[in-house]
């Protein structure tokens, strides 16, 4: 900021030391140097506020989360023992609205950890722990968890891949966060009117890499949309006029995490047709 | 009977941790803080320690190395009940010594409770 007080000032002399009496120079350098700290101060004032409420935002949201996590745990394990029958008998009635202060809870616990996700992924915090392990196996856990909800909205899911998968290196609880984030979206974004839906879950090495993808043929995404695919808070469901689960940040720490894990993300999507999402990751360390 | 200490500085928690363990057939003690909670270690000798992380006097980290540097503690299971995730916290925790550590808000009750007998087995 100095040196461009100084030039400012410098350049200011050289011109009006042509066309202006030495009087006069000086008041208009004075003149110069007043309106330059002005405006400086002004500028670097913006910043630090500019910094400053980026900083805010981040503690405000990370210490909201914590402090959100506590009560949402003592709701969830109060519900756990009301809906376990540990104090007392429920009825059909009682029960079916615990489970539904129950499914709420959990998207609040869902929200509350996204939200902390996207935080430390902006804030260059979100830490992941690489190790050897087999992506075959974790994408076959996570297809087995899944199976009973695809099955409700009568999606059938299959695994496609390579024989001998090597391990990857990355973190195994982070990918599974990917893994379960593109199937689950696999399933919500199915076309309700269809016999035949289908996730076809493919893992294929490629020189250096794995390549997992999710191939489905739900209602795809809007050519229009699909710049916004991998931003915070972009949801389908305005698309399909139907009410889907979710935070809408699930894309972005997928892409968060895949990125610092040394790989690539990406989709290929057609409107009615269905879409591709996958992801690559790094065979070495 | 078995005997389980749960340090965690959070009522609701302790009441519905406590619930659940008493009619799982322990006994329980609770201390919201972490010197009440090395004095109870210390005095009732508890067969299972509850460990939360972030606590009033004395922090979970504090208690789970006084334990652990302590002859006739040391071999008593530490299960950390906490909602830090943090990579090093977990790292440190279980270098520290504890034998388990589960992040609150992604565990249901029944969770827990399997943990503990499968630590007390």
């Amino acid at each position: 900021m100095g040196a461009i007080i100084i030039g400012a000032m410098l350049t200011t002399y050289y011109i009006g030391i042509h066309y202006f009496t030495p009087e006069m120079l000086i008041v208009v350098l004075g003149t110069t140097t007043i309106v330059l700290l002005i405006v400086g101060h002004t500028i670097v004032a913006s910043f630090e506020r500019i910094a400053q409420a980026n900083r805010m935002k981040s503690e405000f949201v990370s210490i909201v989360s914590h402090q959100l996590r506590t009560p949402l745990s003592s709701l969830r394990w109060s519900l756990d023992l009301l809906r376990g029958g540990r104090l007392g008998e429920v009825n059909k009635k009682q029960e079916e609205y615990l489970n539904i202060v129950n499914e709420s809870n959990n998207r609040m616990i869902d929200l509350v950890n996204d939200l902390l996700n996207v935080n430390r992924i902006e804030e260059g915090r979100f830490e992941i722990k690489p190790e050897m392990f087999s992506i075959e196996s974790l994408s076959e856990e996570v297809i087995e968890e899944l199976r009973p909800i695809a099955n409700k909205s009568g999606v059938v899911i299959n695994l496609y891949k390579d024989k001998n998968i090597p391990s990857t290196y990355a973190d195994p609880n982070r990918i599974r966060m990917v893994v379960e984030n593109l199937i689950d979206n696999a399933i919500k974004y199915s076309k309700k009117d269809i016999k035949d839906k289908f996730i076809n879950v493919g893992l294929k090495q490629e020189k250096d890499e794995i390549r997992f993808s999710v191939e489905d043929n739900g209602i795809g995404i809007p050519a229009i949309l699909q710049k916004q695919v991998f931003g915070k808070f972009f949801r389908g469901d305005n698309l399909i006029k139907q009410k889907v689960e979710g935070t809408g940040l699930g894309l972005f720490i997928a892409k968060g995490i895949i990125n610092l894990s040394g790989g690539e993300i990406g989709f290929k999507s057609t409107e009615g047709q269905g879409s591709t999402f996958w992801f690559t990751l790094p065979i070495k360390k | 009977m078995k005997k389980i200490l749960f340090v965690e500085d959070e009522p609701t928690l302790q009441k519905a941790v406590g619930e659940i363990l008493t009619q799982e057939g322990f006994r329980v003690f609770s201390a919201l803080d972490g010197e009440k909670g090395l004095e109870l270690i210390k005095k009732e000798n508890p067969d299972l320690v509850l460990l939360d992380l972030i606590l009033p006097k004395k922090d979970g980290f504090e208690v789970l190395k006084e334990i652990k540097e302590n002859e006739k503690l040391k071999d008593m299971p530490v299960i950390v009940l906490t909602n830090l995730e943090g990579i090093g916290d977990v790292e440190k925790a279980l270098s520290l010594g504890a034998t388990t550590y589960l992040i609150k808000a992604n565990y249901e009750l029944d969770d827990v409770v399997n943990k503990i007998k499968e630590t007390l087995k």
